[in-house]
């Protein structure tokens, strides 16, 4: 992989959103983090967000709307939401916000598990290209990249977060 | 020869017909895909909106009550639209033909054709028609034909064998009982083998075994204690009563004394051996009530991960 221009340092964009939603989120909402960068983030932020945040974990796969066109993505995780869904406040947690349809199959999703109270949005990336009326509530970077290329977020063996931009089709290889 | 009729030209799996010579990277994919479908009963939605929109068609030529319904949950379960046509009361009694009967369920805009057949090679026959017919959007699924496969049964068995056993290829499985009638047997044995697993054995008297079925890469044992002996996992094949009738078998209360799995017999396997049943249970036939209903039966957990294996095959055909 070659490095695509400039790209921010997924640290302090992590940082960023974490001040954004410090004093903001309620202290008890849980984090459900979208597999797979989604819910290395989510892991992050409930360690760093003061209260005491449920972690979930949700994969969009069997609520995407191109099932048809590309059939079912192999590794398919087990959803995993360990509080009650009916009532509760939720922040849903992406790496990256683009078209916001992985964002509408999460709320499809969480909602056959409940009536949640409300759902707020954080993203670490914000990269615009909405093909739906999808916003983040939180966003820890905005960044503007051509069509031709994803945002991919890593994490080494250290935990560290990095992203890197490259041509679209690579990602879908990246290792979970 | 041709290619794999289940499989289209990328080599992707659109209908599921046999497990002999099915590769085994896709026989992984449809077991890994199954895994999280099983925690999806758990839900308030027991749902996932996969095949929202397509229609499913029960064709069961035979009777099933077990494998209709866990397809009919399988289906629901994926959000398709479920239709089961009771054959046996229709259009092939008034003399319409197999083929005739799949077309106009096409022009009723069929998606998934689930068939069971009593003549082997039933949904071959379906599928090798929609391909000739340029239907290669519309997928058949084997629910059981004749005495060839019954490929659902042999995945979910070896999702269950995988489940509690992990690694296939350390392990010692026995199949007892009538091996000669059981298309569940031939499936599983082709699943194991191709799963590497190394040492497969059938116990059963000669008489419910086929000829040469060695070449099928299995030891045969007709003494049950010594085929027992050392396995990991003990699959008990139902007696079919009308076995009884023929001349294969003394009676019911012999082949229990010499075929029976019980307690005593089951200590002869490992300790942590597992024993299974694909259902219906003869007790007091091929197996006793204290060992189908004891710790190392997993019986009970079969019929539930057979709803997520037939989940994972109706959702990879209907993309492929």
């Amino acid at each position: 992989m070659t490095p695509d221009g400039d790209w921010p340092d997924a640290e302090a964009a992590l940082e960023a959103l974490v001040e954004r939603m410090r004093g903001a989120v309620a202290h008890d909402a849980a984090l459900v983090g979208i597999y797979s960068g989604g819910a290395w983030i989510a892991e992050r932020l409930a360690a760093r967000l003061p209260g005491a945040h449920p972690l979930g974990f949700i994969d969009v796969s069997y609520y995407r709307d191109d099932y048809a066109l590309s059939g079912l993505k192999p590794n398919t995780r087990r959803t995993a939401l360990p509080f009650d869904v009916s009532g509760a406040s939720i922040v849903l947690v992406d790496d990256v916000l683009y078209t916001g349809r992985s964002v509408r199959a999460a709320i499809n999703e969480l909602f056959d598990f409940g009536r949640p109270e409300r759902i707020e949005l954080a993203v670490l990336v914000d990269r615009g290209g909405r093909e739906l009326p999808v916003e983040a509530t939180y966003t820890g970077v905005r960044l503007a990249v051509a069509r031709d290329r994803s945002i991919v977020l890593s994490r080494d063996p250290g935990g560290a977060l990095s992203l890197c931009v490259e041509p679209v089709g690579v990602a879908s290889d990246r290792p979970a | 020869m041709t290619r794999n009729p289940q499989l289209n030209a990328n080599g992707e799996l659109t209908h599921l017909l046999t497990l002999e010579g099915l590769p085994a990277a896709i026989v992984t994919h449809i077991l890994d895909t199954a895994e999280p479908f099983v925690s999806i009963a758990e839900r308030e939605v027991k749902k996932v909106p996969l095949l929202r929109g397509k229609a499913m068609f029960n064709l069961f030529f035979e009777n099933s009550t077990r494998t209709r319904t866990t397809f009919e949950i399988a289906a629901k379960r994926l959000s398709a639209d479920v239709i089961n046509l009771n054959i046996g009361a229709s259009s092939t009694t008034k003399g319409e033909t197999l083929l005739d009967t799949v077309d106009n369920l096409c022009a009723m805009n069929a998606d998934l054709f689930v068939v069971r057949h009593s003549q082997s090679g039933a949904p071959h026959l379906i599928a090798a028609h929609l391909t000739a017919k340029g239907r290669s959007h519309v997928h058949v699924v084997n629910a059981g034909d004749g005495r060839h496969a019954h490929p659902t049964q042999g995945l979910l068995d070896l999702y269950t064998i995988r489940h509690y056993k992990k690694d296939f290829r350390a392990l010692t499985v026995a199949i007892v009982g009538d091996v000669l009638h059981s298309r569940v047997a031939r499936s599983l044995i082709h699943g194991l083998t191709t799963m590497q697993v190394p040492r497969v054995r059938v116990i059963a008297p000669r008489t419910l075994l086929p000829t040469k079925v060695e070449s099928l890469g299995v030891e045969v044992f007709n003494d049950m204690r010594e085929g027992l002996s050392g396995c990991d996992v003990i699959v008990m094949l139902r007696l079919q009563n009308e076995r009884m009738k023929g001349a294969l078998l003394p009676s019911a209360g012999e082949y229990f004394k010499h075929y029976g799995l019980t307690g005593d017999k089951l200590a002869l396997a490992r300790p942590d051996a597992i024993v299974m049943h694909p259902g219906p249970m003869n007790r007091g036939v091929e197996i006793e009530s204290p060992v189908a209903d004891g710790a190392r039966s997993v019986i009970l957990p079969q019929v539930t991960f057979g709803i997520a294996v037939r989940m994972a095959v109706l959702s990879i055909v209907s993309a492929n």
